[in-house]
């Protein structure tokens, strides 16, 4: 099948291995849009050795299949380089990346090399008579903005999350195209030298039943001890945002959200946490979020179970006295 | 070793967000433009290197908000130069941005341009992607440290669930700063005042940037949320009792 002018591509992004659970919401949301607009869903496989993983991509109509050593471990230049030669050559409608650590690169190089508007964190996208319209995610959470792209190409990175990955799976076997590399990659000033684990810490919040987190709210490194006296009487772990971590009051590895741990206890207390999308989606999964902070509007508040407006500071002591008031009857 | 470091304004989110009569635009008249915080990181990355290996660090800005300030704070925590980009619509999207500060950036002729990987405020808030597309140097972004080898940048990538790859990144490139190794060092009220007194700020005036995203914005609006929680009320003591009885109903303390 040629390209068809309307054409919706998904970039398969894929990490040791494994494509990430996000391609897959791309791709069922792509699947519907692809029909709206009369063309091919096109998933976009770029790597060394990784055309065994397009079997997983049956949702789209064909894989764009690129293969080269230079291309083997991720880097923006390369990857970027590529993408930018095919869009050239075949001229898709419409480029979807999840608005993850490697579509946010991509994006925006792709976008601004080939004067493509860019639409960044979005969670909704239709066809209104052959127009784009999409809605995305501003000011960490609290506004959205529902913007048309008219006739022209365009860059979007989609929220993980604002799609279900079900719409993405298929059994069919997808038709490959395998195509040579489209321009050559010998003047990349960049290279992978090293893969990175994540930092050894004396506790794997990931595996924590019960996760005391703090954020902004905490306000100074002398206040986290209240946390960990809490933590403490409940049997968990202390854990946090960004904010807090780049302060240096605890360690990259208690580090939850987009580019820490993605975590799942089975209660998750959010303390003084504003709930910015980057670090809601590394919790959202938790089985009970109780969420207290100052401000009724926090967002933390739509997807918590349980809330309260109170500073943290007048909580935590009350908290902790009834919880160890109630050990204390279970004990006696 | 030239450093660039661009300066982002974005919405002080400390304060509420209205949204104008038009209902497509944020109503400027109350809010505050403040120094985005990744581009208060790239900053700090800057001076970081500065620190180790010698480096003149130029700092840009365009001209809104609290520019003025974020400059002057920049001298003052140490960079050499700070040059304050007018002639543009008061906060211009990043596509328009990024075509801005490559037209600043053109005499500068930076080794390294540092910035901060997002803005919060916009469309496509990526202005170190777009710089670096437009200026088709090599990239690097979401990173969380920064340090100068042989002639060499090499960069710590994050990625989801604690990874990160180290990467060699070829000068000159853009670098798109999620955080800086250490936090953003503090400077004293009184010593950014002083800097106003003593040191000033280069202008620089640009041509409106063409080419700008074809985009309408339709409708802004604040999201009404599918579910919420069910909050509780009363003081501290009752807030606490009724945390504690969820627990006790769902098996978290004996």
């Amino acid at each position: 099948m040629n390209p068809t002018g309307q054409d919706v591509w998904v970039y398969v992004e894929h990490l040791r291995g494994t494509v990430a659970g996000h391609t897959y919401e791309l791709l069922g949301e792509g699947r519907d849009l692809a029909g709206s607009m009369g063309g091919r869903l096109v998933a976009v496989l770029l790597g060394n050795g990784v055309q065994p993983l397009a079997s997983t991509l049956g949702a789209a109509d064909a894989v764009i299949c690129v293969e080269d050593p230079a291309l083997a471990e991720f880097t923006p230049q390369a990857h970027a380089a590529v993408l930018r030669a095919l869009a050239q050559q075949q001229a898709p409608r419409l480029v979807l990346f999840g608005a993850t650590s490697i579509g946010m690169d991509l994006a925006a190089l792709l976008a601004s090399s080939l004067r493509m508007p860019l639409v960044v964190n979005c969670k909704d996208i239709t066809v209104e008579d052959g127009r784009l319209v999409v809605t995305s995610q501003m000011c960490g959470g609290k506004l959205s903005c529902e913007a048309e792209v008219e006739g022209q190409p365009a860059v979007v990175t989609v929220l993980s999350g604002a799609f279900p990955a079900e719409g993405g799976a298929s059994n069919r076997a997808p038709q490959i195209e395998s195509i040579p590399l489209p321009v050559p990659l010998d003047t990349v000033r960049m290279k992978v030298t090293r893969l990175l684990e994540p930092t050894a810490g004396d506790v794997d919040i990931s595996k924590a039943p019960v996760l005391v987190a703090v954020g902004r709210g905490i306000q100074r490194a002398e206040n986290l001890p209240m946390a960990e006296e809490m933590a403490a009487v409940l049997g968990g772990s202390v854990c946090g945002s960004r904010p807090v971590v780049d302060q240096g009051w605890l360690p990259l590895s208690r580090q939850v959200g987009k580019s820490g741990m993605i975590v799942k206890p089975r209660l998750y207390l959010a303390l003084g946490i504003s709930g910015a999308p980057e670090h809601v989606e590394g919790m959202k999964d938790s089985d009970l979020i109780i969420a207290v902070n100052a401000d009724p509007k926090a967002p933390i508040f739509d997807i918590a179970d349980f809330g309260a407006v109170m500073d943290i500071f007048e909580l935590l002591p009350a908290l902790t006295q009834e919880l160890e008031k109630r050990k204390g009857l279970a004990a006696a | 070793m030239n450093i660039a470091v661009l300066l982002n304004m974005v919405p002080d989110l400390v304060e509420e967000l209205e949204i104008d009569a038009s209902g497509t635009a944020l109503d400027t008249q109350w809010m505050r433009y403040v120094l985005s915080e990744s581009d208060e990181h790239a900053l700090e990355q800057a001076l970081m290197l500065k620190d180790r290996h010698g480096a003149k660090v130029t700092v840009l800005a365009l001209d809104y908000g609290e520019a003025e300030e974020a400059l002057f704070s920049s001298l003052a925590k140490g960079a050499d130069e700070a040059i304050k980009i007018t002639g543009l619509a008061a906060a211009p999207g990043k596509q328009a941005a990024a075509v801005a500060f490559k037209e600043a950036l053109a005499t500068l002729a930076p080794d390294l341009i540092l910035t901060g990987v997002f803005a919060i405020d916009d469309h496509d808030g990526h202005t170190a992607g777009l710089l670096a597309g437009l200026m088709d140097l090599p990239f690097v972004g979401v990173t969380r440290s920064v340090e100068r080898v042989n002639g060499r940048v090499v960069v710590q990538k994050e990625y989801p669930g604690g990874f990160a790859a180290e990467i060699e990144v070829g000068l000159p490139a853009v670098i798109g700063v999620l955080s800086a190794p250490q936090p953003p060092r503090y400077v004293p009220v009184a010593r950014i005042r002083e800097t106003r007194k003593t040191r000033a700020l280069a202008d620089r005036r640009i041509a409106a940037a063409e080419g700008a995203p074809r985009l309408t914005v339709r409708r802004l609006f604040k999201p009404e949320p599918a579910e919420r929680a069910e909050m509780l009320a009363g003081s501290s003591e009752d807030v606490a009792k009724q945390i504690v009885a969820i627990l006790a109903d769902r098996g978290l303390v004996r």
